[in-house]
């Protein structure tokens, strides 16, 4: 009796506020936009009894669907996200690696306090991280005062409402967690490997490429998951930072709600942004399951 | 052996320099007596006097922390129930798409969440406010305290409570005298991730929200829409400031709370 209780309350609730809403979209996703409350049709109705239940499926089509591959916005949303977080976890891969690298030979004793400096941004609000940089890189922003005032330009840059910014807002706000699992690959990599090679005639830069990056490896795929699979459905950078010249699905998806109240598409955009978010997903869950046997 | 070498002090040097800068601007210029935010004008607190004057974010701020409280109090809960389920329950029908809840929406992205929360809201005629945000918060919440806590669960040694049940105790009296003092680190991580998690949420909140419901995300993000404003940077100081303090007393509690694990350990052994 008590197991069924603890069993069925989570169950419950992830039932009601997670899979039903989840299939809420995908019905609406097939149904026709309509200038009425709620703003699309067909809506289920059991008063009819089964005449209304088949009605009901009869209206359903993928009509959104072809419209999404219509329309140029949205395929080129799609693509664009895929290239802007494909581009961005590289860039994060590039500065992360580094910082990881030099936690794990850092001293013992200031290991503890490098971990929380890393970890500190990550309980920071995000909206506020992102917030701190349209300040710095603003046509009169911070880093354009300090550049004219060096002499190193004549002219202002232009970042601030460009893809660059959004490069720079996501590296900076994602970092954490792509440095915490290369830093924990690196710990637990057994240095006198290291020694070996040198005693064997390795130079520090070969011992590097042949031995800490491929024993680093799960711990930099899976921090490229972590960045990855998060940034494709960004919203918040794209808005603040990226202009309305930054093509990202996500931002599509909220305005496609929000500003066009058009529900059915808004609904085919989140069901087809959740199909492309599976392969990752599937990748990133094959690695973690690798790393576990490695382990276990 | 490991040793500190200068492209390693140089890259930790650029890296924190990096991820500390933006937010130091950020606080320097929160006290910038000027109202243009990017032309120093002398020291002032003005801001936050401001600040304090400002209904409008004194009421969202409000709102925010109710949810908060509440949301990361029930979805610990029930994160914790979860978590119970996953690492203990065995086998039960319905086991994969149980598990299956509890980690899509970890990778879920926030604005489908908040869409598909708001579509069924509607759908049942829930008018939105509070409590919906909160319904909303507690259900993605409730995943991430129940992956925190189950990965202290598989570590936990099952015989403990099978000597307590042995010893006389009902199974719910070993849960509380045993289970649960040795996962309570992970249960009160668990349920600071989560309050955090709440405290932080724009994007779910806006669409779960209504309009007599405004949160400081919401407030903040309507405000600079518009561009970088001396009353947000004075504010975003003030969140800054609490959640350093927070994160530096906790880690100071948990190292000393581990220290003086390893002292009554020392202390058995030689008893």
């Amino acid at each position: 009796m008590r197991r069924f209780v603890l069993i069925a309350l989570p169950y419950a609730w992830l039932l009601a506020l997670f899979l039903v809403p989840f299939i809420i979209v995908l019905k609406i996703s097939l149904s026709d936009i309509k200038l009425a409350i709620p703003p699309y049709t067909p809506t289920l109705d059991f008063t009819e009894g089964w005449t209304g239940i088949k009605a009901f499926f009869s209206a359903l089509d993928f009509e959104n669907f072809t419209f999404l591959t219509t329309d140029d916005l949205y395929w080129k949303a799609y693509v664009s996200s895929l290239k802007i977080a494909f581009i961005a976890t590289a860039l994060t891969l590039f500065v992360g690696y580094p910082i990881a690298y030099g936690m794990a030979n850092a001293p013992d004793h200031w290991r503890p306090t490098l971990m929380m400096l890393v970890i500190l941004p990550f309980w920071t609000s995000f909206l506020i991280r992102v917030y701190s940089w349209m300040g710095i890189l603003s046509t009169e922003g911070y880093l354009n005062q300090f550049l004219l005032g060096l002499g190193l330009m004549s002219e202002p840059l232009t970042i601030l409402n460009t893809p660059t910014a959004v490069y720079i807002g996501i590296v900076y706000t994602y970092l954490p967690f792509m440095i915490l699992p290369i830093y924990s690959a690196l710990e637990r990599m057994d240095a006198s490997l290291l020694e070996a090679a040198e005693d064997l005639g390795c130079s520090r830069l070969k011992a590097f490429w042949l031995i800490t990056v491929p024993l680093s490896k799960t711990g930099i795929i899976a921090g490229c998951f972590l960045v990855f699979i998060p940034t494709i459905g960004e919203f918040v950078i794209p808005s603040l930072l990226g202009g309305s010249r930054t093509l990202m699905i996500g931002k599509v998806l909220w305005e496609e709600f929000f500003n066009n109240r058009d529900w059915p598409v808004a609904g085919a955009v989140a069901v087809v942004l959740l199909l492309i978010l599976i392969v990752p997903i599937v990748l990133f869950q094959r690695n973690e399951q690798k790393q576990r046997e490695l382990e276990g | 052996m490991r040793r500190l070498t200068g492209f390693n002090v140089i890259s930790l040097t650029l890296g924190f320099a990096f991820l500390y800068l933006p937010m130091i601007i950020l606080i320097t210029y929160s006290f910038n007596s000027s109202k243009l935010v990017t032309v120093w004008a002398g020291f002032s607190t003005k801001w936050y006097g401001e600040l304090l004057q400002n209904e409008a974010f004194l009421d969202a701020a409000w709102v925010t922390v109710q949810v908060a409280v509440v949301s990361s109090t029930i979805a610990t809960v029930l994160g914790t129930m979860a978590a119970l389920v996953l690492v203990r329950a065995g086998r039960f029908p319905g086991r994969t798409l149980f598990s299956g809840m509890i980690y899509a929406p970890l990778v879920m992205p926030e604005v489908i969440t908040g869409l598909s929360l708001l579509l069924l809201f509607i759908g049942i005629g829930l008018d939105r406010g509070i409590f919906t945000i909160i319904l909303a918060h507690t259900t993605f919440s409730m995943c991430f305290v129940s992956v925190v806590v189950s990965s202290r669960l598989m570590t936990f040694d099952e015989s403990l409570e099978e000597a307590a049940l042995d010893l006389g105790c009902s199974s719910f009296q070993a849960f509380r005298l045993v289970t649960l003092p040795i996962i309570a680190p992970a249960v009160i991580s668990g349920w600071l991730l989560a309050f955090t998690l709440s405290l932080d949420d724009l994007v779910i909140a806006s669409f779960t929200a209504g309009p007599s419901s405004t949160t400081l995300p919401i407030k903040i993000w309507s405000s600079i829409r518009l561009g970088v404003s001396p009353e947000i940077n004075a504010l975003s100081t003030i969140m800054i400031a609490i959640v350093a303090v927070g994160v530096i007393t906790a880690s100071l509690i948990t190292k000393r709370a581990s220290l003086r694990q390893q002292a009554d350990e020392r202390a058995a052994v030689r008893a």
